[in-house]
């Protein structure tokens, strides 16, 4: 090996250490501005009208993103109510009954290609499935890609969170002739409850951001969602359709929803995140 | 340790409080989760099935010639993914090339040399990059960042005279999508980069530091040697993450449905294409050339996924932290 002098080596180190913090600086820079760029656009969007009006056609002042909102939170809600119960047993399943078996093995290489799956091949996947066979645009086919996308992450979650629960408080459980899935709800469940709250919580959180399984699942709409059976309105998709549009006050209603999606993902995840540390803290 | 279930799985017990028989449900319950599990191994089937069976038309119509064809035509009826697959790739290597070594120094900054206070904050605003929904980088992207290309960075890189530069700056365009895909995959990279930073045992590095190397020079050695494996594994979910990006591409790439030297001109991707058609697809060949593209997407990610694992599992094994 070459020999190199003292000081070019130091310098190297130095330069090196610099970029570094360079580069974590570049990383906190794009954050700041991103949120920035949100705050300061999408605040000035925000008034009463904004959460309690349908939306005005464009030049017409007022109006609001009432049905979208309402929308989203509607599918968000079926999705949760269809992805998580699933997703929890399927970890449970990973966690309890198929540790080294060939179906678990599987399950949990099925489960990270799902993660892994584009956003929005769950997106042409559901509209070849629900859409096409029923015929219509729909919220339900909307929540259905939605759960889809919920239902690995909240699975890992799951088997991750249950494996952290000592053997030994399954096994005095056991011991005391309690049956297996007591154990499993009653003893385990509980043990692991923040970290299956805070895992769901995050789940819920990067799903509600979603857009691209909604463009052609639940469409979108300009009327108050009367049922989930017809295409119905949600913020994602009204924001992408505002933006695109030449309008200016279409646009400020984009960056109002903006704001509010970002606000509701973004502090869902600091809670989840600041729990989790409390939590891990404690210990 | 796995706790062998089958020795409590008898069909009925015996209560020893009432005496009296209860039914047992414990099978009931493991099979109950297993159905659960499964559905989502018939999830990734299905997906794949339907993808098939519905791109039939136009893998009949068009065959193998479907992935270089790249005419794109809904009036004539032609269909060609070529330059689909080449923005989705172009725009992809962009965001690798930056985020790359971009996450590697992150990484080595919070493991080797920030202070525990510094690590969590910076560390936690670094994932919280990835907790923005896509549709706000497309957002910002298209509003503020490619405004922002199109005056102060795109004519400096044109004074280069490199092709790859050419071109009129507009902002949008292959090379602005790459960088804001690259800020999206950043946290991910980092994350598993960092991760593998701290597995690597502190007696390895602290032998190299005993013999007097510099930080650099320990990373680049022992701890990159000995971690890279793991950072291969993030590498590749991190770019499984990069190709099949929907929204952020679809504001900022311009959807033109061809080919151009040029970093700076308009294309698409398999997903803004999806994005931007799909709804509009009346015609049986049409719809079915965009299931197609779905197909080859998901068949990239499925690729992608299983290289990651592969590497991520291989290093768990060496670093002995358990499945």
């Amino acid at each position: 090996m070459k020999e190199r002098s003292f000081i070019f080596r130091r310098l190297t180190d130095l330069l090196v250490r610099i970029i570094s913090a360079l580069a974590a600086l570049v990383g906190l820079f794009f954050l700041g501005w991103i949120i920035y760029i949100i705050l300061a656009r999408g605040a000035a969007a925000i008034n009463w009208e904004f959460f309690t009006e349908l939306p005005a056609p464009p030049g017409m002042p007022g109006g609001g993103l009432a049905n979208a909102i309402a929308g989203t939170l509607a599918m968000t809600v079926f999705a949760v109510l269809m992805g998580v119960p699933i997703g929890m047993m399927a970890g449970v399943f990973l966690s309890e009954f198929g540790r080294g078996s060939r179906l678990g093995e599987w399950i949990r290489f099925c489960t990270n290609v799902l993660m892994g799956t584009p956003s929005i091949i769950i997106g042409v996947f559901v509209y070849v499935v629900v859409v096409l066979s029923t015929g219509n645009f729909s919220g339900y086919a909307g929540a259905a890609a939605l759960a889809l996308i919920m239902l690995p992450v909240v699975t890992r979650t799951t088997e991750d969170m249950l494996n952290l629960v000592p053997d030994a408080l399954r096994e005095s459980a056991l011991a005391l002739g309690a049956p297996y899935w007591r154990v499993t709800l009653g003893v385990v469940f509980p043990a692991a409850k923040t970290g299956l709250i805070t895992g769901t919580l995050l789940a819920v959180a990067r799903v509600s951001g979603e857009t691209a399984p909604l463009l052609f699942t639940a469409l979108n709409s300009t009327f108050w969602p009367d049922s989930l059976n017809e295409p119905t309105a949600n913020l994602t998709v009204t924001i992408f359709n505002y933006a695109m549009s030449p309008y200016p006050d279409w646009q400020a209603m984009a960056w109002g929803g903006s704001f509010l999606i970002t606000a509701g993902v973004l502090s869902a995840t600091v809670l989840a995140r600041g729990i989790l540390w409390m939590r891990s803290k404690n210990r | 340790m796995p706790i062998k279930t089958d020795n409590f799985a008898t069909e009925e017990r015996i209560s020893p409080i009432r005496g009296t028989k209860r039914r047992n449900l414990d099978p009931a319950f493991r099979r109950l989760t297993m159905i659960c599990g499964t559905l989502i191994l018939l999830a990734v089937a299905g997906i794949f099935f339907e993808l098939v069976l519905e791109s039939r038309p136009s893998l009949e119509k068009f065959g193998w010639s479907f992935l270089f064809t790249g005419s794109w035509n809904p009036v004539t009826g032609e269909f060609g993914a070529a330059s689909s697959i080449y923005g989705t790739l172009v725009s992809t290597l962009i965001a690798m090339v930056v985020a790359v070594p971009m996450s590697l120094v992150i990484a080595l900054f919070l493991v080797e040399m920030a202070s525990p206070g510094v690590r969590r904050l910076v560390g936690g605003a670094i994932e919280l990059l990835a907790a923005i929904p896509s549709i706000i980088y497309g957002m910002w992207g298209l509003f503020v960042f490619a405004p922002f290309m199109a005056d102060h960075v795109q004519p400096f890189l044109t004074e280069t005279g490199l092709p790859l530069f050419a071109g009129p700056p507009m902002g949008i365009g292959m090379l602005t999508a790459g960088i804001i895909l690259a800020l999206m995959i950043l946290p991910f990279i980092t994350a598993v980069t960092r991760d593998v930073f701290t597995l690597v045992p502190p007696v390895l590095k602290e032998s190299a530091y005993g013999m007097g190397s510099t930080t650099w020079e320990v990373t680049r050695k022992v701890t990159i040697p000995y971690g890279i494996q793991g950072i291969m594994g993030g590498c590749f979910l991190g770019l499984g993450r990069a190709i099949g990006e929907t929204m952020a591409v679809t504001f900022v790439i311009g959807n033109r449905h061809e080919i151009a030297l040029s970093l700076f001109s308009a294309g698409n991707s398999i997903a803004s294409t999806l994005a931007n058609e799909f709804t509009e697809a009346a015609d049986p060949v049409y719809l079915s050339s965009l299931v197609e593209l779905g197909l080859v997407l998901f068949g990239l990610t499925f690729l992608i996924q299983i290289l990651a694992q592969m590497w991520l599992k291989r290093v768990r094994k060496k670093m002995g932290t358990g499945t």
